[in-house]
């Protein structure tokens, strides 16, 4: 017995609705915009500097007490949260402290960490200090600046390199998908105040990644099909497209789904956040290669004529003659 | 038409194995790393049963290369210094007034009285003389002081000092290439200082990195804290000079009352028996740079404090003849015969130098202080634990997502799920031994690429078994299906592998740390799936069809 997950010959018809799966996306992305700008982002100590410690104690963490201790040192903000993992036994006890920029200084004192180690060691003799991150205002900024940049990078080389090899309706229909990706994903750790760390930024580039590869995938096909079937409505060459492809989709999406599944239950809580928002990214990346991508090019239209003046089009295939 | 000539299964065959070969020590993490320590141990000199033992725990003939294990794995400390390079200007300049004095001083009946003006700027030198109409004069005589600026390889036509007169002053300031070259030189000197400091306390494979033009990033596997690496840099070495009593090659040799004995640092086997107060101690000296002396061999030029400079003053006009010991750390650096009286605080050594040697002296040295103060930027610390439970959790993930990928294509696609298999074991083996080799290092981001790329690898495996099924329905025959589907699956493939590698290239610019560690691992995936899926699945597909000669093919 052979696994399918998906029928040999399917013919599902992807734009039927395409108004509402439009409309969809569009409303998820304003609602995603929203929480941006209502809630804002949970950000890290890599953006906002700062000092985060992860303490482990053999104790039960009390929020309360290692608050009014550190409360006493006139750090200004502390925020502390308790850290829970399936693989914690039950004498590990983890919380992460975060102690906000301190005036006059880049990164924090040794002095000032040892005062925090002893006030909440008055609390628990057994707690350490499991890791310390202090990142000074200068660097937070350069990082939310590099950050940024590398994100708009990202964008720009990839609607680059698509309109190099298609044609520039799929560039856009492509960076369309990609945008939509990376506000759902930033509107999802806004909404659910996941921190938002440097490593998350490495997610949304590879979401932009993983989200592109599937699209490329369609267009690909939706490039192939245009030429074999010169006559045929864009709509239906679409369809059949996505059709074409969509076992390949899901295959991809499972296997990839796994890994990361696997790494989200398993890998710790030190990357969890990570692996979220790839997980995140991966679902609705194969979503809007289909619903977003595709229905912005079906809007946009294309150019029919490839068998003629094929050097003037600025799409070229590899592998396969054109002539 | 399926056919692959006999070189190129040979080629792909043997990238396999060497792909294997060198993924291999990986797995035996603990033996291999000691095995290299041992080697290095050895090579320097060291031995010991122990070093022995760990080196024959690994065989020579085999790779010992290893994935380099980032500091959120391994644990320790990593630093982000600023040095305030600009703080060494006003310590130049404001040592520069000795020398200024003097030379005035010397002029005296022409310029009259000199006296040094305060000044807002703390890296500027005002001096007035009291015979204003000579004010040109004067400055002339100061700017006789200015040495060539010492630039990358060698002394440019650039002086080292600006001279202008403002109003009834003299201001003497540094020059903009010496500035330039001021920064340099402290940049330099704080990187080696740290160095030193950090190797001090024998710490493994240490990473000292200067960063842009004013940065330092430290790394220190295996340190407990953050804090106690900045103890480290910050505590001062000592430097000292003494006078020298004799010199001797026993080690063990009775110094006698008040004296010490110092083994020489660059001669084994010389020991000086040196009187155990200093003259001067480093905290005296302000400056020392690489220079020439009066018969063009390199030397090294320096200068003391103003109090530091009348303790040698008086000591050399009296020792003339005799050597003197200049001590860093209870290590003899050198002990040059003292050859004139040294007056003024600044003063030369000479020997038997070249011109690297010198510099590096001049560094020794400087280095009993940090040129500059340095603010910490950023600092994280890892513990061991942790990064071990990183390292452990990992496994676990990657081994799991593994068993489930490997399951789930087995399933789907039966005798080809177990094709596409080897070449997903084969290529994360291809990521290790390609890691291992460029010593790559490999952080908790740049574990999670690895599974998500053993997640995403199969995706150009599937991309031609999905079109070498579609094409089974209209293609006459297995053969033509499998050679079609690779062939229209490529243009796919390559776009879409092409895309994502582009954003590994960006992350890989664009992050540092423990992100480029990430972008490493995903770019890396990238390439070795396209090497096997295009390669290594075709040339077992072509094995299978030349061994079965299917009908059809159950894809």
């Amino acid at each position: 017995m052979r696994l399918k997950l998906v029928p040999q010959d399917t013919n599902i018809e992807f734009f039927r609705h395409w108004k509402v799966t439009f409309g969809a996306s569009a409303v998820a992305m304003v609602l995603s915009i929203a929480a941006f700008l209502v809630m804002g982002l949970n950000f890290g100590i890599d953006f906002r500097g700062g000092t985060s410690i992860r303490t482990e104690a053999q104790a039960p963490v009390d929020i309360a007490a290692y608050r009014g201790a550190i409360a006493d040192l006139g750090f200004g903000d502390v925020a502390i949260t308790e850290v829970f993992d399936p693989a914690f036994a039950s004498d590990r006890n983890v919380a992460m402290v975060r102690i906000q920029a301190q005036e006059g200084v880049e990164a924090i004192t040794p002095e000032q960490i040892g005062a925090v180690r002893d006030a909440l060691q008055a609390v628990d003799p057994s707690l350490s200090f499991a890791a310390v991150d202090s990142v000074g205002p200068k660097v937070s900024g350069e990082l939310i600046q590099s950050a940024v940049i590398s994100v708009v990078l990202a964008l720009a080389a990839v609607l680059f390199y698509i309109w190099l090899r298609f044609e520039w309706q799929f560039s856009v229909g492509a960076v369309a998908a990609l945008v939509h990706d990376v506000v759902l994903t930033i509107g999802v750790f806004s909404l659910l105040q996941i921190r938002f760390d440097l490593a998350i930024i490495a997610a949304l580039l590879t979401i932009v990644g993983y989200s592109l590869n599937d699209t490329v995938v369609v267009f690909d096909r939706v490039r192939e099909n245009l030429i074999k079937f010169k006559k045929r409505p864009m709509k239906e060459v679409l369809n059949l497209s996505i059709n074409d492809t969509l076992s390949r989709t899901v295959m991809t999406s499972v296997t990839t789904l796994l890994a990361l599944i696997s790494l989200f239950v398993l890998g710790g809580d030190v990357i969890r956040g990570f692996v979220f928002a790839m997980i995140w990214g991966v679902i609705v990346g194969t979503y809007s290669s289909v619903f977003v991508a595709s229905a912005v090019l079906l809007r946009l239209g294309v150019k029919r004529d490839w068998s003629k003046n094929s050097g003037d089009s600025a799409g070229t295939q590899f592998g396969v003659k054109e002539g | 038409m399926l056919q692959i000539p006999m070189w190129k299964r040979i080629l792909i065959w043997s990238t396999c194995a060497l792909a294997l070969l060198f993924a291999m020590p990986n797995l035996f993490y603990d033996r291999v790393e000691r095995h290299n320590d041992a080697v290095v141990a050895l090579d320097t000199g060291q031995s010991g049963a122990a070093l022995d033992a760990d080196k024959a725990a690994w065989p020579a003939f085999l790779p010992g290369f290893l994935v380099n294990l980032g500091l959120d794995l391994r644990g320790g400390a990593h630093l982000l210094a600023e040095v305030r390079v600009s703080d060494v200007y006003a310590d130049r300049i404001d040592g520069m007034w000795p020398a200024v004095r003097d030379r005035l001083a010397s002029e005296r009946e022409t310029v009259g009285a000199v006296r040094r003006m305060p000044s807002d700027d703390a890296g500027e030198l005002r001096v007035r003389v009291a015979n204003a109409a000579t004010i040109e004069q004067a400055a002339g005589y100061v700017r006789e002081l200015a040495q060539p600026t010492e630039s990358l390889g060698g002394f440019g036509a650039a002086r080292d000092l600006d001279v202008r007169i403002d109003g009834e002053d003299i201001v003497v300031t540094l020059s903009e290439a010496e500035r330039a070259a001021t920064d340099e030189r402290t940049m330099r000197l704080s990187l080696e200082i740290i160095r030193r400091r950090v190797d001090e306390a024998g710490t493994r494979e240490p990473t000292i990195q200067r960063q842009g033009a004013d940065r330092i990033l430290i790394q220190v596997p295996g340190i407990g804290s953050a804090e106690e690496l900045k103890a480290l840099i910050g505590t001062t070495a000592r430097l000292t000079f003494h006078s020298v009593v004799r010199v001797t090659s026993d080690p063990d040799e009775v110094p006698g009352p008040r004296n010490v004995i110092y083994p020489s640092m660059d001669e084994p086997g010389t020991y000086y028996v040196v009187d155990q107060t200093p003259v001067v101690t480093g905290d005296q000296l302000v400056d020392a740079q690489p220079g020439m002396d009066q018969n063009n061999r390199p030397a090294v030029n320096f200068r003391f404090n103003p109090a530091g400079g009348r303790a040698f003053g008086l000591y050399t006009a009296e020792n003339i003849g005799n050597p003197f010991a200049i001590v860093l750390d209870s290590e003899v650096v050198s002990a040059p015969v003292i050859q004139s009286h040294i007056a003024g605080g600044s003063g030369i050594i000479t020997g038997r130098f070249t011109v690297e040697e010198t510099s590096r002296l001049a560094v020794l040295l400087r280095s009993g202080a940090l040129p500059a103060e340095m603010d910490f930027l950023e600092e994280r610390t890892v513990g061991p634990e942790l990064g071990q439970d990183s390292i452990d959790a990992g496994k676990i993930a990657a081994i799991v997502a593994m068993i489930a990928v490997l399951g789930f294509m087995l399933a789907s696609y039966g005798v080809f799920g177990i094709i596409a298999n080897i070449a997903l074991v084969l290529n994360v083996s291809m990521i290790f031994a390609l890691l291992s080799l460029i010593g790559a290092t490999l952080t908790l981001p740049g574990i999670a690429g690895i599974v998500l790329t053993i997640g995403m690898a199969v995706d150009a495996t599937v991309l031609i078994f999905e079109r070498i099924r579609e094409e089974m329905r209209t293609a006459k025959g297995p053969a033509r299906a499998i050679e079609l589907g690779y062939e229209k699956a490529l243009s796919a493939i390559l776009d879409a592998n092409i895309t994502t590698f582009i954003t590994a290239l960006i992350l890989f610019a664009m992050g540092s740390g423990p992100v480029r560690g990430f972008a490493v691992t995903l770019g890396l995936g990238i390439l070795t799936s396209v090497f096997t899926a295009l390669m290594v699945t075709r040339l077992m597909m072509v094995i299978y069809f030349e061994r079965r000669r299917p009908k059809t093919l159950a894809i």
